[in-house]
């Protein structure tokens, strides 16, 4: 199997502080792979480099063979990536269905003539890309609410639909930051499902999370970071009797 | 279940239909049709804005420089080169387009306050060329325009028309041309916003990260929005000056710039039919004032504020918020 994503090296520095540094790990694809490690570790910040928010200083990530360290992120959704925030970033200007047909952007081929005069092949593709988000917020769970407006909905709601946003941008590869934060216990069982129902999907996972239960149930392999190197990287057996993880763990 | 966005949207474009269509049956005198031909032509401006300023949350300080040189493009072809309105206002359109194009791809890179010093700055120089360019402009004096003509057949305020069957005077007709021109400026808007083009367009708005990874350009769509709104304007600011007849720089002045960034706040930004309602309140509030002389400027401006500080969120979405907690609130007295 050839591996889907691939970090090599990979470095930024913010002035003299040293975010990540030299994390090299790969990713294959239908794999669900979680990044663990303390807070400040340089797991968010790893993100946003694979995922082109952030330039690196110096390494490389290859998606598929190619490399996209210098790529902006819409070009990075071209080629089938797509990610979700810690922060979430939910456009609350539209409502909740618009979310996620927003995430339809680039299968979804429009121009102005037909926009402006509103001609058949716009709404034909409208229609569509409707019944394809309506049926991808079920796939979540948020189903109740397609044309609510997002600045109405529930944090745990909002969470979901961010998820089915990226679903809908059709991605090989999904990046979910810390999708269990702000979750109760029932909540956090829904979106492990969630995150089985989707990669058994055949969509590469990868995951920051601070849920232990959550990541070692799920994870086919981990990568722990601490202070922005790499401290050990296998599967969750691997992790959990890994010497160096439980005394960064512990303190001891 | 809420009503869904295209029910809204066609609910707006009835309504401001009939209030178009209307009007004719309470006014009658050539003044009051001479202020609601240009109260048509400066909403429909708006409505262009808005699509900037309301929908993709970019700012524009400068756009009456678009609507002037719109005028200006029109009045110099049709007049000092003889051509007809609609060429010249189609090539118009072209022109500011370009002009646009040009200017909004560096400085939509800036956000917040820097676009809104970048963009007042484009208003400034186009009001200063329009100024200083006396050989063609005319300069500060101003320059006249011929009247609106469409394959020979001309539109003007003093001829008389026949429409069905009734006879009509210039300026109802010119009125009637106007109110059809906001209502497709309207749909045109509408029809842009409900779409993936309009929602690429508020996504920029509402979180430009979030776009981004989906897959939307969004340099790309800030240019984009920021030429049709362009093209809006430079399409009324030549309808504009053929229905006076006349254009000074004042058409590309810093006021009107100003004045039409208000009629989208105060009416409310992101709401099509809102915005139009800011600019028929900031068209006629000047006009009600008269009779206070010059106490007049205070008032405005003390109602301006007044509203604004009640009212944030714009004129329209306040009342339709009030307008739905009523109705929830009387809906839980009836359970």
């Amino acid at each position: 199997m050839t591996a889907l994503v691939e970090v090599r090296n990979l470095s930024k520095a913010f002035g003299g502080v040293h975010a990540v540094e030299d994390v090299s790990f790969s990713v294959d694809a239908g794999q669900v792979y979680s990044v663990i490690g303390p807070n400040g570790a340089g797991k968010t910040t790893l993100f946003n480099l694979i995922t082109g928010l952030y330039t690196p200083t110096s390494g490389e990530v290859k998606l598929n063979g190619e490399s996209i360290a210098k790529l902006q992120p819409n070009q990075l959704a071209e080629r089938g990536m797509c990610r979700t925030f810690q922060q979430m970033q939910i456009c609350m200007n539209m409502t909740a269905i618009e979310n996620v047909m927003l995430g339809r952007h680039l299968t979804l081929k429009s121009n102005l003539l037909t926009t402006l005069f509103r001609l058949p092949a716009l709404t034909r593709g409208e229609k569509a890309a409707r019944e394809k988000a309506a049926e991808l917020m079920e796939f979540v769970g948020c189903g109740e609410y397609l044309d609510t407006e997002a600045s109405a909905m529930s944090y745990g709601a909002l969470k979901r639909l961010e998820i089915a946003r990226a679903l809908a941008a059709e991605p090989k590869v999904v990046l979910l930051d810390e999708p269990a934060a702000g979750l109760n216990a029932v909540e956090t069982a829904a979106l492990e499902e969630l995150i089985r129902k989707i990669a058994g999907q055949g969509i590469t996972v990868m995951l920051v999370e601070h849920d232990m239960k959550l990541v070692m149930g799920i994870s086919d392999r981990l990568l722990v970071l601490n202070y922005g190197r790499v401290l050990a990287e296998g599967t969750p057996e691997q992790i959990r009797t890994n010497p160096d993880v439980i005394a960064a763990y512990l303190g001891g | 279940m809420m009503a869904r966005f295209s029910d809204f949207r066609l609910k707006g474009l009835v309504f401001l239909a009939i209030v178009v269509f209307a009007l004719p049956m309470f006014i009658s005198n050539p003044f009051h049709y001479g202020l609601a031909t240009q109260t048509a032509l400066v909403a429909a401006a708006v409505v262009g804005l808005n699509l900037l300023v309301g929908f993709a949350g970019q700012i524009s300080l400068g756009h009456a420089g678009f609507f002037g040189l719109g005028a200006y493009f029109s009045a110099i072809m049709t007049s000092n080169y003889g051509w007809s309105a609609i060429p010249a206002l189609v090539l118009g359109a072209v022109f500011v387009a370009i002009i646009a194009w040009i200017v909004g791809r560096p400085i939509l890179r800036l956000k917040g306050h820097y676009l809104s010093m970048a963009t007042l700055a484009v208003g400034f120089i186009i009001a200063i060329i329009l100024n200083n360019e006396r050989e063609i402009t005319g300069g500060p004096d101003g320059m006249p325009v011929p009247s609106f003509d469409v394959f020979g057949w001309e539109l003007s305020v003093f001829g008389q028309y026949s429409l069905f069957g009734m006879d009509i005077s210039g300026d109802l007709a010119w009125y009637l041309f106007a109110g059809v021109v906001l209502l497709v400026a309207v749909w045109l808007a509408q029809n842009l916003i409900d779409s993936p083009i309009g929602r690429a367009l508020r996504s920029v708005h509402g979180s430009e990260v979030a776009a981004s990874v989906v897959g939307v350009n969004t340099a790309k769509y800030k240019s984009l929005v920021f030429v049709i709104s362009a093209v809006y304007a430079s399409v009324m600011g030549a309808l504009y000056g053929h229905f006076q007849g006349f254009i000074t720089p004042s058409v590309a002045s810093f006021d009107f710039s100003i004045l039409l960034i208000t009629m989208v706040v105060l009416g409310g930004m992101g709401s099509t039919i809102g915005v139009i309602i800011g600019a028929v309140v900031l068209e006629l509030l000047p006009q009600l004032l008269a009779d206070f002389q010059e106490m007049e400027m205070v008032l405005f401006g003390l109602i301006l504020m007044l509203t604004m500080i009640f009212m944030p969120k714009g004129l329209l979405p306040t009342a339709a918020n009030l307008l739905a907690k009523r109705r929830a609130k009387s809906a839980g007295g009836d359970a």
